[in-house]
């Protein structure tokens, strides 16, 4: 190279520099990826929220289109999201919608339910947040999509409303029920 | 329209707030059989970010998420995991994201190796430009007579200024501010 | 009334600042000195009008005018006179109002101190740091307008400042690191103004070295007084995160360390010349880059301020205009590498290139540390991201910053052109040995314990003090007096060696500190005891105290040292309503050899908390190397010849210029 290509080095650098800063402002970096997205559910067996001594495991989480949604009385969006949630759940029938109330106090979740509508058929108890670790969630709320196959396919962080509904799980739901 | 605007202003919000980073950091007692235990935990905390909040790792916040994964970790030290174990545990679990010193891959190669690499070619271009600085000196130069003048009178300076070997070392350190 | 007036003073600022960055650069063009002779006033008149505009937003905000936009989200009436003022540049668009004003006061100190240089020069410099503000308050007017009114629902209380903020270290840290960032645009200004014309010779160094060493010792003021308000704030004990915010105020920080030393070579030597003008034109660049990684969000770090991908498009686009811009001119115009200079293996030239490449190879890692986990995620998708921390960081910087501590030695040393490798060895050997031998001994005798770790820093630090002295020494040996010769040796000779010393004491307290600190959580019940080392603290319960815009949780912790009362400490835990907020407040007694840090956790019923007691030795050396730094970048200004010498640079213009030819013969026959 001669000396004088040499002196474009940094101003090439930069532009290269340029491009990735370019490329970073369209992603959100608050955003935490999932590393269980295309693998199989995490194993466990946990108590059943409304009967203390019963257990429901990922056994139980096989076989169709399942939606994990983990929640607690304490967080705020999850307030606001659950109205959305009840609709959802009346409107998507081939969907079993499943409620983990994470990290919360179990009498206090019931009460919620009752009051608010439960859009859940299952409702799992996490009350030490160790489910929550084994489904590589950070905070609440958090949406798992499961396939027939018992495979993760979505996670998505924060609160669903109908945009990222529509944005989001629809197309996803629409191939997965394509494949089924 | 107001009210909905209102609520989704509210839900942005709140969706911000769940993002807000824990700055206090995390201040708690813990109990380990021996010092080494105590010792291995503080560097994995240290060494471990926590997943949901900005950049912290999980010994300085105080988010719920940390304040778990702190008590798992705990728990693994005491069941007499390895730090590795523990790490693929999390890893497995939460990406490669939550280590704050990334794992040797054909990703992290450029990371690791770039640094040294450039230390290197650094090192490498001085050499050349000392022997092209050398060459250039050995290098005979022609001068007309007005340059041959000038020159004289350059060299009558420069040997008063270096009449005394103390003076000039001054002078140079003095220089290098 | 006020905020208009505020917003009318920027407007006019921007007018000021497009005209000065047309006028006085075509007239430097056309050779009209009329249009050059404008730039002084004009810089002049862009600082008084954002003197202005930043006084009325200040006095809005000591009015509780909650009306403006700004002050609604980042004042509130109980909050303290003090913090009102402070206030201002807490969030984003006061912080870029205090940016512009900074830059434009670098860029009116230049019009008032550059009496002596060529006015074209004058008329170059400052149009293109007229450009810069032009550049920055455009952005600010059109996104980030601080200004801006909540008219139709003025809220009746504002929500308050960040409690974070409200603390004296950080209402000091933003102005003077802003001085620092901002200031390094003189001497890109300087390199701007030297590429168009094609002058960059020795005058052209010496112009821009005050310049920047003021700027460098603005932001290792500013720096220090971060990471000293990380230390005593955010109630972790720790001082340094390696966080992206650090990291970019950092990069500047090393590069333009490396800038100063090469610009001392170039004024010397006349050598490195294009390598020099990169650097300076490099150390604003990062200032910039910093500037966009902190207001564009698009890096997670813990203090950037709110994100904002629009903001970050404009600011792009003027990073595109100024960095893109002023490395396409280098690429064009800077003199291509010849080695007509001459300079031996040895010589004085080639360990300060020698450092300069360390330096910078430490400012890449950072940057590619920084950047890595946007790169790694534009190659392996968002479900791979990846995080660089502190273990990283150390791992790469530690041994760099070990090779610069010994060749700072060396070079101190080392002669200009040429040294013999006797005159080196010779007198290296009796440093080497005594920092060696010391720096075993001491940390054995002092703590009664072997750790190599610790030893060979403090040998480093040794070495590089040691080469200090011994050069004072020898430098004073054939005077006529010690005295006399201490006197004769100019202030940038101690404001270099003050700066040398500062880095000995910052490599002595961040080693000793990492390796010798002693933390610890405990959960304490009013009455009882922890002991650590000579150290007895007694816990005695926690009383609520009101606050003027919080409630705190205040401990009282009674230190005992040796079995005798010492002093009783005050750790916090405190909660702002307006935010909702709580803060923890560490109690720290500052001593020189040690600090004793004490800190509040959360309650753990029957009245006992959780306590974190910490004595860290040494820490207080860090501060204490970074302000002797600061201190000898101040003094290195301070020097005489800077103000003397302005008479004989006209006569050096007034001398035709030696071929260099020429002067690579003179070597030849002087070597």
């Amino acid at each position: 190279m001669s000396n004088r290509a040499k002196l474009f080095i940094p101003v090439a650098f930069f532009f290269v520099m340029l491009g990735l800063l370019f490329y970073g402002l369209g992603q959100n970096p608050g955003e935490v990826p999932s590393a269980l997205v295309n693998r199989p559910l995490p194993v466990f067996e946990e108590p059943d929220l409304f009967d203390a001594t019963a257990t429901i495991s990922n056994e139980q989480l096989k076989g169709g289109i399942f939606l994990v949604n983990v929640w607690g009385t304490w967080c705020a969006p999850c307030h606001a999201e659950h109205p959305y949630l009840v609709e959802i759940s009346e409107r998507e029938k081939d969907i079993t919608f499943v409620g983990v109330n994470y990290n919360d106090v179990a009498e206090d979740a019931r009460e919620f339910l009752a009051e608010r509508g439960n859009p859940f058929k299952l409702n799992i108890s996490d009350d030490d947040g160790s489910l929550g670790i084994d489904f590589g969630v950070a905070g609440a709320p958090e949406t798992f999509l499961i396939d027939a196959t018992g495979t993760i396919r979505y996670k998505h962080v924060g609160v669903i409303d109908n945009r990222v509904w529509e944005d989001t799980f629809e197309p996803l739901l629409a191939e997965i029920r394509r494949t089924q | 329209m107001r009210i909905s605007m209102l609520i989704k202003a509210c839900v942005l919000l709140l969706s911000v707030m769940w993002l807000t980073p824990a700055a206090a950091a995390a201040i708690e007692e813990l109990n380990f059989d021996n010092d080494e235990q105590k010792a291995r935990y503080s560097e994995l905390i240290a060494e471990l970010r926590c997943p949901k909040c900005l950049n912290s790792n999980l010994a300085g916040s105080d988010a719920p998420i940390a304040a778990d994964l702190r008590a798992k970790i705990r728990e693994q030290i005491l069941a007499g995991n390895s730090d590795r174990e523990i790490e693929d545990y999390l890893v497995e679990r939460y990406g490669e994201f939550v280590l704050y010193k990334p794992r040797l891959h054909a990703g992290t190669f450029a990371l690791w190796f770039g640094p040294p690499l450039l230390l290197l070619a650094g090192l490498f271009i001085l050499r050349r430009m000392l022997a092209a600085s050398r060459q250039t000196a050995v290098a005979p130069v022609d001068l007309n007579a007005q340059e041959q003048q000038q020159l004289n009178a350059l060299l009558k300076d420069t040997s008063a200024g270096n009449s005394s070997d103390n003076s000039s070392d001054k002078k140079a350190g003095t220089d290098n501010g | 009334m006020i905020p208009e007036l505020g917003n009318f003073a920027v407007m006019l600022a921007l007018c000021l600042a497009v005209l000065q960055m047309t006028i006085p650069m075509a007239g430097a063009f056309t050779g009209n000195s009329v249009w050059m002779n404008l730039a002084r006033p004009m810089s002049a008149g862009i600082w008084v009008f954002l003197v202005m505009a930043f006084g009325c937003l200040a006095y809005s905000f000591l009015q509780d005018d909650f009306s403006v936009a700004y002050i609604a989200r980042n004042s509130n009436t109980a909050l303290p006179v003090y913090y009102k003022f402070a206030a201002v540049w807490g969030a984003h668009e006061g912080s870029l109002l205090l940016w512009v004003l900074i830059l434009a006061t670098w860029g009116y100190a230049v019009s008032l101190f550059s009496k002596k240089l060529p006015l074209d020069i004058v008329a170059r410099v400052l149009s293109v740091m007229a450009l810069i503000t032009a550049g920055f308050l455009a952005f600010l007017l059109f996104t980030s307008n601080p200004f801006d009114r909540l008219l139709l629902n003025t809220p009746s209380e504002g929500t308050d400042l960040n409690p974070l903020l409200q603390d004296f270290g950080l209402t000091v840290h933003p102005p003077f690191l802003y001085m620092g960032y901002v200031g390094f645009s003189v001497a890109f200004s300087f390199a701007i103004a030297a590429l168009l014309t094609g002058r960059l010779d020795a005058a052209w160094a010496r112009w821009t070295r005050p310049w920047t060493n003021a700027a460098w010792a603005f932001l290792t003021i500013g720096i220090a007084l971060g990471s000293w308000w990380s230390y005593y704030e955010l109630g972790w004990g720790g001082w340094w995160f390696w966080d992206p915010v650090e990291n970019v105020s950092f990069m500047p920080w090393l590069v333009g360390t490396a800038l100063i030393h090469s610009l001392a070579v170039t004024e010397k030597r006349g050598v490195f010349k294009s390598w020099t003008v990169l650097l300076a034109i490099a150390a604003f660049s990062l200032s910039l880059l910093g500037a966009f990684i902190v207001r564009s969000g698009v890096i997670t770090s813990v203090h950037a301020f709110a994100v904002d991908p629009e903001r970050g498009m404009v600011l792009l686009v003027l990073l595109l205009l100024i960095i893109g811009g002023s490395l396409l001119l280098y690429a064009l115009r800077a003199p291509v590498v010849k080695g007509t200079a001459t300079y031996g293996a040895n010589s004085r030239e080639v360990f300060l290139l020698i450092n300069n490449v360390l330096l910078v190879v430490a400012t890449s890692m950072i940057l590619l540390g920084t950047l890595s986990p946007l790169i790694h995620e534009a190659i392996y998708g968002e479900a791979n991201r990846i995080s660089i921390g502190k273990q990283y960081y150390d791992t790469m910087f530690i041994p760099l910053m070990a090779l610069v501590a010994f060749f700072l030695a060396v070079s101190t040393f080392s002669r200009w052109k040429k040294t013999s490798l006797q005159h080196l060895v010779s007198n290296l050997k009796l440093v080497l040995i005594a920092s060696v031998l010391l720096g075993i001994v001491l940390p054995l005798v002092i703590t009664q314990g072997f750790n190599p770790a610790a030893m060979l820093a403090v040998a480093m630090a040794l070495w590089i003090v040691i080469s200090v002295l011994k050069d004072l020494y020898e430098k004073t040996a054939n005077k006529a007096s010690r005295l006399q010769g201490l006197l004769g040796l100019g202030r940038s000779y101690y404001g270099m060696q003050l700066a040398h010393v500062g880095m000995a004491v910052i490599i002595t307290g961040v080693c000793l500190t990492s390796h010798y600190s002693i933390e610890q959580d405990i959960r304490m019940a009013p009455g009882d005891t922890h002991t650590i080392g000579k150290y007895e603290f007694t816990f005695r319960g926690v009383v609520e105290q009101p606050g003027p815009n919080y409630t705190a949780n205040s401990a009282t912790i009674e230190v005992s040292k040796n079995g005798e009362p010492y002093l009783t400490m005050h750790p916090e835990k405190r909660f702002y309503p307006a935010r909702g907020d709580t803060q923890t407040e560490a109690d720290i007694q500052v001593g020189f050899f040690r600090d004793l840090f004490t800190a509040l956790g959360d309650p753990r019923g029957d009245d006992s908390w959780v306590v974190r007691l910490h004595v860290k030795p040494f820490v207080f050396w860090i501060w204490l190397g970074a302000f002797m730094m600061a201190a000898g970048g101040v003094l290195a200004v301070l020097d005489k010849r800077y103000r003397h010498k302005p008479v004989l640079l006209a006569n050096e213009q007034a001398v035709p210029v030696v071929p260099e030819s020429l002067e690579v013969a003179a070597r030849v026959n002087n070597a």
